[in-house]
């Protein structure tokens, strides 16, 4: 009898318990216990790029720090808005995140009206990784510093020609902003991707690029690169003065992260902010991110939202003037 | 250094890595929605762990057997299994229907053989000198391949060039679906956020090339009471090598085509194995035989797409850029094991490099191997009873189609298609054109709006189209087939159905 009794109070808590988690099926006692089952990583760009790679690259560590499978899926299209619009949909319970990239979550919402989500419907959980976007010119240009440069298109205003990849993209911005700063005027050529906008400039078909320093790596030994984001010199590139060393206030970057929908109880975002944390320290890896022309980075979820914040109220002015 | 390749090369643990890259890149490649690019990918985790020898040779393993698995399927089900097969379907599934689907495969997998290992051979001795080609083309240059391209229409509409020019057309609206690749801004999305990703050339082929021929498969099965067959006989595998034997020419030249087309980057297996398709049916005295299961059909999309493999690596190793999709994922993996693709990557991974090319070449002979004696197998596939066959087929639809984007938007997409398909094939729209369009869409699209571009900075939008030495050839050839087209159009139709043909041609 006090068995039976003990039942029904029990079911009773639960049903009030259920009742006040409203709809979340995570109850308080599941955020506890997080992650108790799979977890999934999606990623919105083709299987294969720069984001699925460092997804790859985690991946055996996120699953021994979790103590749970982790799947990684694709959701392409749209530059990744298709995925991030298709993440913040779904339960915010932490079971579901993405990789996430600045300033793509801040631009995409600002330059289309149909993008399905909005910046602030992501829950940042960390950075990882910062990739610098640097201007750079053939060697056998004659071109040696960024006051050559200036001076190049200021004679022919217009005329100088700048391979970048994507339209109100990281490089699209960068270029508006250098534009603003330096009072050039330059002819913005945007390519479908990293590999197009390569081919196109080392063919000669654009006087300079903006390219991200993985991939300026790469082609350095035909190159002058001009000036590099960062807010201090990169190992990587210890003669190329950043634009603030050269008196531009930028600092161009494309980020990479990951998130989860907004209103993921904190206690859930700690949890994944704490494991993502943690192989973001470890040495291994931040050493393969510097070797590939990365910055490995090791923000937090609060630090995360700050940054984007920041980024947001940089970028927003420089894309109106561009729309 | 050529002892270290060799002794690389009998590492049994790397032949291990081959033969399974090259065997598990089969059964991938042939079934439709998973394509050489996801397979690499999804095996790229692995190779972080391994190192460089067995992780390049798997993977140009799983690439090569890969495209050619997209053939089986192609051959057996009319489903190209990746875009590389597209043109193998025109003849490669008539074939079939005419119950010589092992004629077929073994026509494909010596094809793919031969032209592999031409393009392997590329690769091996002229890559340096070849290499300087992909830097070549710039958006003046693309625009002009992707007219070039489009003047193939007139060989893949089987009846008639209007119809197949509004497929054409057709194709080219429905590429320019969600955000613009230069402008940024959202297109034909009615709002619709899930659009602006834009359809997928891969769900687009598998509702429009296979869910025609199931409704088709139904429809005869209810009238006729007829289904597939497999006429058995003895010996078929060697009498198709001995007639192939007697075609270098045609194997010659589709695989130099395909091996250009791998070296533009951008280009990929889908336009080199089209073009090549092109040429075969024009170089063919029996022209009218394509399309209705004529052998030298499969050869020339074969042989073509699997010499662009080799082609699509010329880029990459000397310039470090990616003639092909799939080409860039192993970029990605040269990248994760320190190495840095370029100019220097022959001079300091001399090892590395040979290795890799040999045991590439190695690799399809492997394939061809497999392929081979596999070929009596899987076309028994074939002799099923069509009502296990056919949910069978739909169900691999299904799963290929939301397996590429992980989205059900797109295998309602496919199914919509696929029966608009079905109609449009009714009335006489071939699948072939409107792919094309989705295809070379794009490229003409970003090729325009990016000459125009740097046209401006050169004082004048239109001089950049006709004034670069490679923008003029590509004219000329454009020309000559967009000719020759309405030539044999009239030849082949009877002057007066020709001359309808000549003048709504000349109306667009």
């Amino acid at each position: 009898m006090v068995k039976r009794k003990g039942i029904l109070w029990l079911s009773l808590f639960l049903l009030a318990a259920s009742v006040l988690a409203g709809c979340k099926a995570s109850s308080s006692t599941g955020d506890a216990d997080f992650p108790n089952r799979q977890l999934t990583y999606m990623i919105p760009f083709e299987a294969g790029g720069q984001s699925d790679i460092e997804a790859r690259r985690q991946h055996k560590h996120l699953e021994k720090e979790l103590g749970q499978p982790v799947v990684i899926t694709y959701k392409p299209g749209g530059g990744g808005s298709v995925g991030w619009t298709e993440m913040v949909n779904k339960k915010p319970d932490g079971y579901y995140m993405a990789g996430i990239n600045i300033p793509h979550i801040i631009l995409q919402p600002m330059s289309n009206e149909d993008t399905g989500y909005k910046t602030d419907q992501i829950q940042p959980v960390a950075l990882f990784q910062s990739t610098p976007i640097g201007l750079a010119v053939k060697k056998e240009s004659g071109i040696r510093s960024m006051k050559d440069f200036v001076q190049k298109s200021k004679e022919d205003p217009g005329k100088v020609t700048v391979a970048g990849s994507g339209t109100f993209s990281g490089h699209h911005l960068a270029l508006q902003q250098l534009e603003q700063q330096a009072e050039m005027k330059l002819k913005y050529v945007p390519f479908t991707g990293a590999a197009t906008q390569v081919q196109a400039f080392l063919g000669g078909n654009t006087d300079a690029i903006l390219a991200n320093s993985s991939d300026l790596l790469k082609y350095k030994d035909r190159l002058n690169i001009l000036a590099i984001g960062g807010e201090k010199k990169l190992g990587f590139f210890p003669d190329t003065p950043t634009f603030k060393e050269l008196g531009y206030a930028m600092n161009p970057t494309i980020d990479r992260g990951v998130g989860v929908p907004k209103g993921t109880p904190e206690a859930v975002v700690e949890r994944l902010e704490q494991a993502f944390l943690q192989i973001a320290k470890d040495q291994k890896i931040q050493q393969q991110m510097k070797k590939e022309g990365f910055l490995p980075l090791e923000m937090g979820a609060k630090e995360s939202e700050q940054y984007i914040e920041q980024r947001k109220k940089e970028l927003e002015p420089v894309l109106q003037e561009l729309k | 250094m050529w002892e270290t390749v060799l002794s690389a090369l009998m590492d049994p643990v790397n032949a291990l890595f081959l033969v399974g890259g090259v065997a598990g890149g089969i059964v991938v490649g042939a079934l439709p929605g998973l394509t050489a690019t996801m397979a690499l990918a999804l095996m790229l985790p692995f190779t972080f762990s391994m190192s460089p020898e067995p992780a390049l040779i798997m993977l140009g393993g799983i690439y090569i057997g890969a495209i050619y698995g997209g053939s089986i399927s192609a051959i057996l089900i009319n489903t190209p299994g990746t875009p590389s097969s597209i043109a193998t379907t025109f003849d490669g599934y008539p074939m079939t229907r005419q119950g010589k689907p092992e004629q077929a495969l073994v026509t494909a997998a010596f094809s793919s053989g031969i032209g592999g290992v031409l393009g392997g051979l590329t690769l091996l001795f002229l890559s340096p000198a070849l290499a300087d080609l992909a830097l070549q083309f710039g958006p003046p240059e693309f625009f002009w391949v992707a007219i070039f391209g489009l003047t193939i229409i007139a060989t893949l509409s089987a009846g008639s060039l209007l119809k197949g020019m509004i497929g054409g057309c057709l194709g080219l609206m429905l590429s320019t679906v969600g955000i613009a690749p230069i402008g940024g801004e959202s297109r034909f999305t009615f709002g619709f956020s899930p659009l602006q990703g834009g359809l997928d050339l891969v769900v687009m082929l598998i509702g429009l090339f296979c869910i025609p021929e199931v409704l088709a498969m139904v429809d005869r099965k209810r009238v006729a009471k007829q289904g597939l067959a497999l006429k058995r006989e003895k010996g078929v595998a060697g009498g198709v090598i001995k007639k192939l034997v007697r075609q270098p020419l045609l194997l010659l030249r589709s695989s130099i085509v395909g091996i250009i087309t791998g070296i533009i980057p951008g280009a990929g297996g889908n336009i080199a194995s089209l073009l090549s398709y092109d040429l075969a049916v024009r170089f063919d005295k029996k022209h009218k035989d394509y399309g209705k299961g004529r052998m030298e059909g499969v050869v020339a999309s074969e042989a073509s797409n699997n010499a662009e493999v080799g082609g699509s690596l010329v880029p990459l190793l000397s310039l470090g850029i990616p003639g092909a999709a799939p080409a860039a994922v192993l970029m990605g993996a040269l990248l994760i094991q320190g190495i840095t693709p370029g100019p220097d990557l022959y001079t300091r991974y001399p090892d590395l490099v040979y290795t890799f090319i040999i045991a590439f070449i190695i690799a399809n002979f492997v394939m061809f191997v497999m392929a081979f004696y596999g070929a009596r197998y899987v076309a028994r596939m074939i002799d099923l009873p069509a009502d296990v066959l056919l949910p069978m087929i739909v169900m691999l639809t299904v799963i290929g189609s939301f397996a590429i984007r992980n989205s059900y938007l797109d295998v309602c997409m496919m199914l919509g298609f696929g029966i608009a398909g079905y109609f449009l094939k009714k009335v006489g729209f071939e699948p072939g054109p409107i792919v094309l369009g989705i295809i070379l869409g794009p490229i003409a699209e970003t090729g325009l709006a990016q000459s125009m571009l740097l046209g401006q900075a050169e004082g004048g939008v239109w001089q950049i189209f006709f004034t670069r030495p490679i923008t003029l050839v590509l004219i000329v050839l454009s020309l000559i087939s967009l000719l020759s087209a309405v030539y044999i159009q009239t030849s082949r139709a009877g002057w007066k159905a020709g001359r309808r043909d000549a003048e709504t041609c000349d109306a667009d």
